[in-house]
């Protein structure tokens, strides 16, 4: 077999989702403007919190919080490089 | 439709859905810039799903007969406001031309803010393109030119700045809808988030 399953990301990806993420360089997926995370511009007053590109305004990131879930949307981020 | 049918007597019962408080003000939710668009370059367009495109400039949309209603508004994020006064064409009348078999309905908006609902959400008296609230144009940080008012869902799905809707035969999570929340929305229900 060629892959093993998803847990194999859960010692990698507990380092990652322990940091603070704000100092993470996000790149946009739409125009490629690469920055922190803190630079992004966040719209709060919606259901959610709706982070947008400071070079094209367009979503990078998307986090929903309900009672008993998070929903984290990175489809707009090419990448995150995260330090460590 | 039969009162009650779907979620509450007319006539009776709690003027609150579930988890709700009233407001008293309007509160602007927002998930982005505000789009300007002057109204002699708005537009709105159907797209069946052959390909079939129907447009209307603003000319075109107040030559049509304006309603008024009087509806309650409900937020995901809990607030509601009760005895909301707007002027807006019906999407019956213009759907009335639109040959379509499709099932769901994603609209879209200036700005890029999308919202997807069952085609027969937006029929038979449940929805109107609004463009003026309580007296006045509609404001750009309520929605204005013209918004989607669909009252019996949570207020997410009515979509400010729209655009278009694309009809079809299969259903598309629109902004928030792929982002955790429910894909029907009905506030009497509490439909907030996926699995409610
Ligand atoms: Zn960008």
């Amino acid at each position: 077999m060629d892959f093993t399953d998803g847990n194999a990301l859960a010692g990698p990806l507990r380092e990652i989702f322990a940091v603070d993420m704000t100092a993470a360089t996000s790149r946009c997926a739409a125009c490629g403007h690469a920055g922190p995370v803190a630079t992004l511009r966040v719209y709060a007053h919606a259901p959610g919190l709706v982070a947008r590109c400071p070079g094209c305004e367009e979503v990078v990131l998307r986090l929903v919080r309900a009672p008993d879930s998070a929903w984290l949307d990175l489809r707009g981020a090419a990448s995150l490089r995260i330090p460590l | 439709m039969t009162p009650g049918f779907r979620g509450r007597p007319r006539s009776s019962g709690p003027k609150l859905p579930p988890g709700q408080y009233l407001t008293e003000d309007f509160p602007v939710l927002t998930a982005g810039p505000t789009p300007r668009v002057p109204v002699d370059r708005w537009e709105f367009v159907v797209t069946t799903e052959t390909g079939q495109q129907h447009r209307w400039s603003w000319a075109d949309l107040m030559a049509l007969p304006a309603e008024t209603p009087t509806v309650d508004i409900h937020c995901v994020t809990k607030w509601s406001k009760l005895g909301t006064d707007w002027v807006g064409v019906s999407l019956d009348t213009l759907l009335s031309d639109v040959e379509t078999a499709a099932d769901f309905a994603f609209v879209h908006s200036y700005g890029g803010y999308t919202t997807n609902l069952p085609l027969e959400d937006l029929l038979d008296g449940q929805s109107w393109i609004a463009y003026r609230y309580d007296g006045a144009d509609l404001a750009p940080e309520h929605g204005g030119p013209a918004r989607l008012l669909v009252p019996h869902l949570y207020f997410w799905k009515s979509a400010k700045w729209v655009r278009g809707i694309q009809l079809r035969l299969d259903d598309e999570p629109g902004f928030w809808e792929s982002a955790g929340y429910h894909d029907y929305g009905d506030p009497w229900r509490e439909q907030r988030y996926q699995g409610d």
